[in-house]
């Protein structure tokens, strides 16, 4: 953002002092991500800069925690890892369908309190996990679904959903609703111009909004302690484990992992948008 | 012409209106029908166990249904300032008698000490004399009873059981602020230095506010730069809002409880540039200095997005029509733009503040003894001491809260446009 030449001093200072706080943020914002890279290459078992890798010592490095975080015989990340896949997937799937005929449902303008369902559907996503995670618990125990993966699936389901909800709805709010009726006067049926017409065009609301959804599930802690056993143990269960207990290098080789799996799908998430934008006809 | 001949028909023969409002009404059923599912699936699993959660934490028929005859003669007890009449004691005899034999005397001994410190001590005296047959029914159980203890001549004792009859109790909400009922029925607040949950409450909002000014004043100038630059530009600084934004929230806590321990990089910059000694680095973790600092890091994308939103349809020519009519630059920001973006400011800044309200992984991790919020004290109860209702309670009240600037929200952004990235 260039200044123009006629900018008086002063400005011109405070110009620059406003860049250095952006900088500043963002440096804030994004650097703290990158301490982990190096120090999940660490030789040693403390999780501080030894003085080899501060001289980029090539033997203070090495793959050991990465290695341990596959082979290691103790570890139990294998086990969370494909428990974290299973819950995720399932809980998106579920989500992303009682997510999409709700939102489908609330853009009709013949729906009646669209308000107040509104409000109910998206509150998982404004009451405190805390909150959402006694209640889910006491539900869990009434049904018998306390310590199993069902269980586990439908509470995050509940906190889906609402992610689902509020992306497609969105790309409703640009949806041309002739190309419905057009389909359905040249003879489609309901279900078939939903398969043919609407969820073509919706599809970047619908997979954005079941990314959220993955992401929740990929993500959540708070609800899955109350609810997990040992043999639902998940990866964000084991790194609230080792970050309490044991604070091991291994933590930080997952934690790597994990990063590399949020830029994949920051990716995705942003090649949707503006695609959906564009769909949309929004150009900037 | 009557009015009848006016009316439209459709090719049925049905007026139009009749036929209109049937449609409507087919839409409408349609449009339900499609929220139906979920609707159904979250009252189900979600809405009716917070109610369940308040039906717990008000819940006290425990003692009511332990002692039916004694509330039955209780209710011809007249003067509480003497003790109560002989059908009392006899109720009472006769329930606990029933409690023996089921062994839940116990349980009734513990409740009533809650109720009055050293009930436990009398009622194992009585469970002494009912097992050794001492007690005969023939005669007056109200004087043997009263031999029993002292305490058993105390009307305050009495008074203590009385209380309990109600089948609720606001009770777990008064201990939630500190306060009990005394044994006049008033409400009194603990002793000063038992008031822990008071400071908890008072801290949870603190850290709360705080931590929303943080992130606004971090958070506008970077929405601000983001909104202003060229898109090739502003699509790469982004990434630094998305990917913390979409990464995991125990992988940025990890990353700050690295940063900040005692030998942690942080440190280690500040012995570098001489502000602290090697010897007396200070603690930055395990107090409410983490709390604040990594709180502030998660929940920055959360002010940047909606104020991003909001600043993106601000047309930059109002800032060059404010200067071009003679404003300072100053005065074109605070007078055009700023105004501007107060939407996005309230979105922000209430998005910020529920979230924080109700954290409970990171202040777990980094916050230590100082830096825990009332979801941690949540957490405890549910886990640790397993007083659910206790739970249920302060779960509540910091849920009414959270509604509360909902419903403020609401009304003034609307939740409908809440944006996702």
């Amino acid at each position: 953002m260039a200044l123009p030449s006629y900018t008086e001093t002063r400005y011109r200072i405070w110009h620059y002092i406003y860049l250095t706080i952006c900088t500043f943020v963002f440096f804030f914002l994004i650097a703290p991500l990158f301490v982990i890279f190096p120090l999940s290459f660490n030789a040693e078992e403390f999780l501080v800069f030894s003085e080899g890798m501060k001289n980029l010592d090539p033997d203070a490095f090495s793959l050991r925690w990465y290695k341990d975080m596959i082979y290691g015989t103790k570890n139990p990340w294998g086990l969370a890892a494909k428990n974290s896949f299973i819950i995720a997937i399932f809980a998106t799937i579920g989500s992303i369908i009682l997510g999409t005929l709700a939102a489908l449902g609330l853009s009709s303008r013949h729906m009646p309190y669209k308000g107040l369902i509104m409000a109910t559907l998206i509150s998982p996503m404004i009451v405190p996990l805390i909150i959402s995670g006694v209640a889910i618990f006491f539900f869990m125990a009434k049904a018998g679904l306390a310590a199993t993966h069902t269980g586990i699936v439908l509470a995050h389901i509940i906190l889906g959903t609402p992610f689902v909800v509020i992306t497609v709805t969105a790309t409703l709010s640009g949806f041309d609703h002739s190309v419905t009726r057009a389909a359905a006067s040249l003879g489609s049926n309901p279900v078939n111009t939903f398969m043919k017409i609407t969820l073509p065009l919706i599809l970047p609301g619908v997979i954005s909004g079941g990314l959220f959804a993955f992401v929740t599930s990929f993500d959540e802690v708070v609800v899955v302690l109350f609810l997990a056993g040992l043999e639902n143990t998940t990866i964000p269960i084991q790194m609230w484990t080792g970050l309490r207990e044991q604070l091991s290098p291994t933590i930080l080789a997952v934690a790597t992992c994990l990063i590399l799996l949020s830029t994949l799908i920051l990716i995705s998430a942003e090649l949707l948008r503006r695609r959906s934008e564009r769909l949309r006809g929004i150009n900037r | 012409m009557s009015s009848e001949t006016k009316q439209i028909l459709t090719t049925d023969g049905i007026p139009l209106e009749v036929s209109l409002k049937k449609a409507e009404k087919k839409n409408k059923i349609k449009a339900f029908l499609l929220v139906a599912p979920l609707l159904l699936f979250l009252v189900i699993t979600y809405i009716f166990p917070i109610g369940d959660m308040f039906m717990r934490s008000v819940d006290d028929r425990m003692v009511t249904n332990m002692l039916p005859k004694t509330f039955k003669a209780m209710e011809k007890w007249e003067n509480l300032e003497e003790l109560p009449p002989e059908e009392v004691y006899r109720g009472f005899y006769e329930d606990y008698k029933v409690l023996v034999e089921k062994q839940e005397h116990g349980k009734l001994g513990q409740r009533l000490n809650k109720e009055k410190n050293g009930f436990n001590t009398i009622t194992k005296r009585l469970f002494r004399q009912i097992k050794r047959n001492k007690i005969d029914e023939s005669i007056s159980i109200k004087e043997q009873i009263n031999k029993i203890h002292k305490r058993w001549r105390n009307v305050e004792f009495w008074l203590a059981i009385k209380r309990t009859a109600p089948p609720y109790t606001m009770a777990k909400y008064l201990k939630g602020m500190d306060m009990y009922v005394a044994s006049d029925g008033s409400i009194a607040q603990v002793e000063q230095d038992r008031r822990i949950h008071r400071i908890l409450w008072l801290r949870t909002l603190e850290i709360a506010f705080f931590v929303t000014l943080f992130s606004f004043f971090m958070g506008y100038p970077i929405a601000h730069l983001l909104a202003t630059l060229p898109m090739k530009y502003s699509n790469l600084l982004m990434i630094c809002v998305l990917l913390p934004f979409w990464t995991s929230l125990l992988v940025r806590t990890a990353s700050w409880m690295i940063l900040l321990q005692q030998q942690g990089v942080v440190n280690d910059f500040f012995v570098m540039i001489g502000l602290v000694g090697d010897d007396n680095r200070p603690e930055m973790m395990y107090n409410k200095v983490g709390t604040y600092v990594a709180m502030t890091q998660i929940l920055l994308p959360f002010m940047v997005l909606p104020l991003y939103s909001v600043m993106k349809t601000i047309s930059p020519s109002l800032m060059r029509a404010g200067k071009s009519l003679g404003g300072t630059p100053f005065v074109a920001f605070w007078k055009v733009y700023f105004p501007l973006t107060i939407p996005g400011i309230g979105a922000g800044c209430l998005l910020v503040f529920i979230l924080a309200i109700g954290y409970y992984i990171t202040p777990a991790l980094v916050g230590g003894a100082s830096g825990t919020l009332i979801s941690n004290q949540i957490a405890f109860h549910m886990k640790t001491t397993l007083d659910w209702s206790f739970a249920s309670a302060m779960g509540l009240m910091l849920l009414t809260g959270v509604l509360v600037i909902y419903w403020i929200y609401n009304k003034l952004v609307g939740v409908d446009n809440i944006k996702l990235g």
